[in-house]
């Protein structure tokens, strides 16, 4: 049946006439799917920054009134630490890569007309939004919204009383099983589509590194997600027909939901950056006109980061109580995970090696990625160290970490991807000057606002404390906390204008060619934007995504995929 | 160089060695990596006419950057476990500490005393709050449990952090090297008021605190 389906567009070759709404509502076009993603998870990424900014606020001015609100309550505090961590793991990071680059490449970039199963591409979307709907509205109800934490840990999450939220925690229990079940469903997609529609000539290591990576990431995805929701129905039953499956008192283990939790939540964190890492060899190739160096390590290292991710979640819990001889196992595991990091940060300035710079918007973010990853993968180090992480365990030089890995790394990454897709997504060219500058001023705040949080985690401040003022030995870091705050109110401030131009570009921007940036992949040789079904006749691929500069192109500097 | 806090435990200045072995290691890496970065792009800057080299990769260079850290995280992970298994592991632990036990509750730490027999259970156990007393040089090793939620028993200067668990006892231990109070936190986010979840420890000369003993029983 299925097969069928999946075939059935290419086979008519023309497409009728839609209504509106079957057009870019309730759309089954993978691109208007990917387009749709970009859209809902750009503002669930502007909601989760206002909601750090507001926990920057308290943090750099403990107990002072919000300008134009009111002072933030320890209570509302917890909130919004659980919820940024919430919105931006789960609503902005994610669908941006996943979501929007998934759905928007894969088909377009591996010669397919559409996705495999359309229609659940679809789902996969309304379900996503209400996801989002819910886990939004979990701000505005009773009692206030979840506040255990984005990585719910029980008891605290499962018994009302001890964080005064219930209706809040159920909803965001509610929301991740939407959530999980739309991720399901696009993963199925994906690998599917990958592994049956691609055009003639088409071998898997003719794929590019975005592909190969959205690849991996659905596999991972696919069997991370029904863990996730495994465990938060365990906790909803917990939190309100009244089991103890994380409760002490009848036999139940706190531990449980640890291990549980971060069985699927370190695979996520593979998810949040793989597509990335993708995305970024892409872009890095076609910025230095040159082939990405070490194509095939590059896969697989791919490989080898999303098969040591399922054994490296107890780095967790070190400091949970687990035998000793765990902790040494898992370092171990943790520490492996360096190597392929390695591999890819070194295969990509081999790419820059000897290669034609070619310093357009998308590269720099890509420069930027690989300069900033960096530190977010060297500071894993430590915590992938037993020893040292007793003591940054749970401080803000963690804060530091993942910042660097999924802001400096995945956010980088996603708005690389987004200039760089934008002409095709769209037919419009962004202001290149505009972005430039987006970028310079990302770069620089961005630093100013998470590099000193290395140095608060190394004086011992801890993560989610509500007023570190309160203790003594963090007093002397106030100066430091105020910077943060102030850069970071400053970080949000330049993002205003991408938005400018983003929307400016949607409507004025300068039209786009069918290959704006000479690129080899399959996208480049549709119109832009491509029309429904993508392809006017299926077309045949005849090398790898990467040959830049190749004698053969001459006077060319890029060898598009279908050229014989 | 001294970004971390003054250290007061036995175990802190081990731990200490190997952060700032890490923080070298990765140090030097970094730079290496960020100059390397910069000098490419300056170097490498587009330019008319200069086509990049077509170069698909180096099986060599593979090899070489994938021996290489893991060389290093060898060493690291080396350096890390004799630390870690000192600090950590139950069968390693001091046997002539003074024992306490310590339950974590919302939102404070509970300390238990065995008094003077020196026996826990019996008549003469005496329970403080927030405040823990210490004698200096001498090893102490606690059972650490919680009877509500998940808290981290988190001292900086003594670099000592461990989750209390409830339903659960965890074995852990420090030894305080130096006279003086020292901060107590929670580490893991336990409620509303988490950020308020501290306590004192208080360490005292072996003579002071013996003294202080009897005159709490």
């Amino acid at each position: 049946m299925s097969t069928a389906e999946a075939t059935a567009p290419s086979a008519h070759g023309h497409h009728a006439e839609m209504s509106f709404v079957r057009k870019y509502i309730f759309a089954t076009d993978h691109k208007v799917i990917g387009i749709q993603f970009l859209f809902a998870s750009l503002a669930f990424l502007l909601l989760g920054g206002l909601l750090a900014l507001m926990v920057r606020w308290q943090l750099g001015f403990p107990g002072q009134p919000i300008p134009g609100g009111g002072v933030v309550s320890p209570k509302f505090y917890n909130a919004l630490v659980t919820m940024h961590g919430t919105f931006m793991v789960f609503f902005a990071v994610m669908p941006l890569l996943v979501g929007v680059y998934a759905n928007y490449l894969i088909p377009l970039k591996i010669g397919a007309p559409d996705m495999a199963f359309p229609t659940l591409n679809m789902l996969s979307f309304w379900l996503f939004v209400v996801s989002g709907v819910i886990m939004t509205a979990s701000l505005f109800v009773e009692g206030g919204a979840a506040g255990a934490g984005w990585t719910a840990y029980a008891p605290l999450s499962a018994v009302p009383r001890y964080t005064g939220v219930s209706l809040g925690q159920q909803l965001w229990i509610v929301s991740i099983l939407f959530f999980g079940a739309s991720s399901l469903l696009g993963s199925v997609n994906y690998i599917t589509t990958v592994i049956n529609m691609r055009a003639p000539g088409m071998t898997l290591f003719r794929m590019p590194l975005s592909i190969w990576s959205l690849f991996i990431t659905a596999i991972i995805a696919l069997l991370a997600i029904p863990i996730i929701a495994a465990a938060v129905i365990l906790l909803l039953f917990d939190q309100t027909i009244g089991t103890t499956f994380f409760l002490p008192a009848d036999g139940g283990q706190p531990l449980l939901w640890q291990h549980l939790f971060w069985f699927f939540g370190h695979p996520e964190v593979y998810i949040l950056i793989l597509p990335a890492m993708g995305i970024i060899s892409d872009i890095i190739a076609n910025g230095s006109r040159k082939p990405v160096f070490g194509y095939h390590s590059m896969v697989l290292a791919i490989i080898a980061i999303a098969f040591l991710g399922w054994i490296t979640w107890g780095h967790h819990m070190f400091q949970s109580g687990m035998n000793p001889l765990l902790g040494t196992s898992f370092m171990i595991s943790t520490m492996a995970i360096a190597i392929p990091s390695a591999i890819k940060v070194f295969n990509w300035l081999g790419t820059m090696w000897r290669g034609n710079i070619w310093f357009h918007t998308p590269m720099l973010w890509a420069i930027g990625f690989v300069s900033l990853f960096t530190v977010g993968g060297l500071s894993g180090i430590f915590m992938a160290s037993n020893a040292v992480d007793i003591f940054i365990h749970d401080t803000y030089f963690i804060v530091a970490h993942i910042h660097y890995v999924l802001f400096g790394g995945s956010l980088m990454a996603i708005f690389a991807a987004i200039y760089f897709w934008f002409p095709k997504m769209f037919g419009r060219m962004m202001s290149e000057t505009w972005g430039k500058i987006h970028f310079a001023l990302t770069f620089l705040l961005y630093n100013l606002t998470f590099f000193p949080m290395h140095i608060l985690g190394m004086g011992g401040h801890m993560r989610r404390i509500y007023d570190p003022t309160q203790y003594e030995f963090l007093q002397p870091f106030q100066p430091m906390n105020r910077f943060i705050t102030i850069s970071a109110i400053l970080l949000f401030v330049v993002q205003i204008p991408f938005v400018v131009n983003f929307f400016w570009s949607l409507f004025k921007g300068k039209k786009a060619e069918i290959n704006p940036w000479r690129d080899n992949g399959l996208e480049w040789t549709v119109p832009s934007p491509p029309p429904h079904g993508n392809f006017e006749t299926t077309p045949t691929v005849y090398r790898g995504p990467y040959e830049f500069s190749s004698p053969e192109a001459a006077p060319e500097d890029f060898l598009p995929q279908t050229t014989p | 160089m001294d970004w971390l806090p003054t250290a007061a435990s036995s175990y802190a200045a081990d731990m200490d060695r190997i952060f700032y072995i890490i923080l070298w290691i990765t140090g030097i890496v970094l730079v290496g990596v960020q100059v390397t970065l910069v000098y490419f792009v300056i170097k490498y800057r587009g330019r008319e006419g200069r086509k990049a080299a077509f170069i698909e990769g180096s099986k060599k260079a593979e090899i070489i950057w994938t021996v290489t850290p893991a060389i290093l995280i060898v060493g690291i992970a080396v350096a890390s476990q004799d630390v870690w298994s000192k600090i950590k592991n139950p069968d390693r632990f001091p046997t002539d500490g003074v024992e306490l036990r310590i339950e974590a509750r919302q939102f404070a730490w509970g300390v238990t005393y065995a008094g003077s027999d020196g026996e826990f259970g019996s008549e003469d156990d005496f329970t403080h709050y927030n405040q823990i007393h210490v004698p200096v040089d001498r090893p102490v090793v606690f059972d650490l449990t919680s009877i509500d939620v998940v808290h981290s028993f988190f001292v900086p200067a003594f670099r000592i952090k461990q989750d209390a668990v409830p339903g659960l006892t965890m074995r852990a231990w420090f030894e305080a090297t130096e006279v003086g109070e020292y901060e107590l936190a929670c580490a893991e986010l336990c409620g509303v008021a988490h950020g308020l979840m501290k306590g004192k420890i208080i360490v005292l000369a072996q003579d002071e605190f013996e003294s202080w003993l009897a005159e709490q029983s």
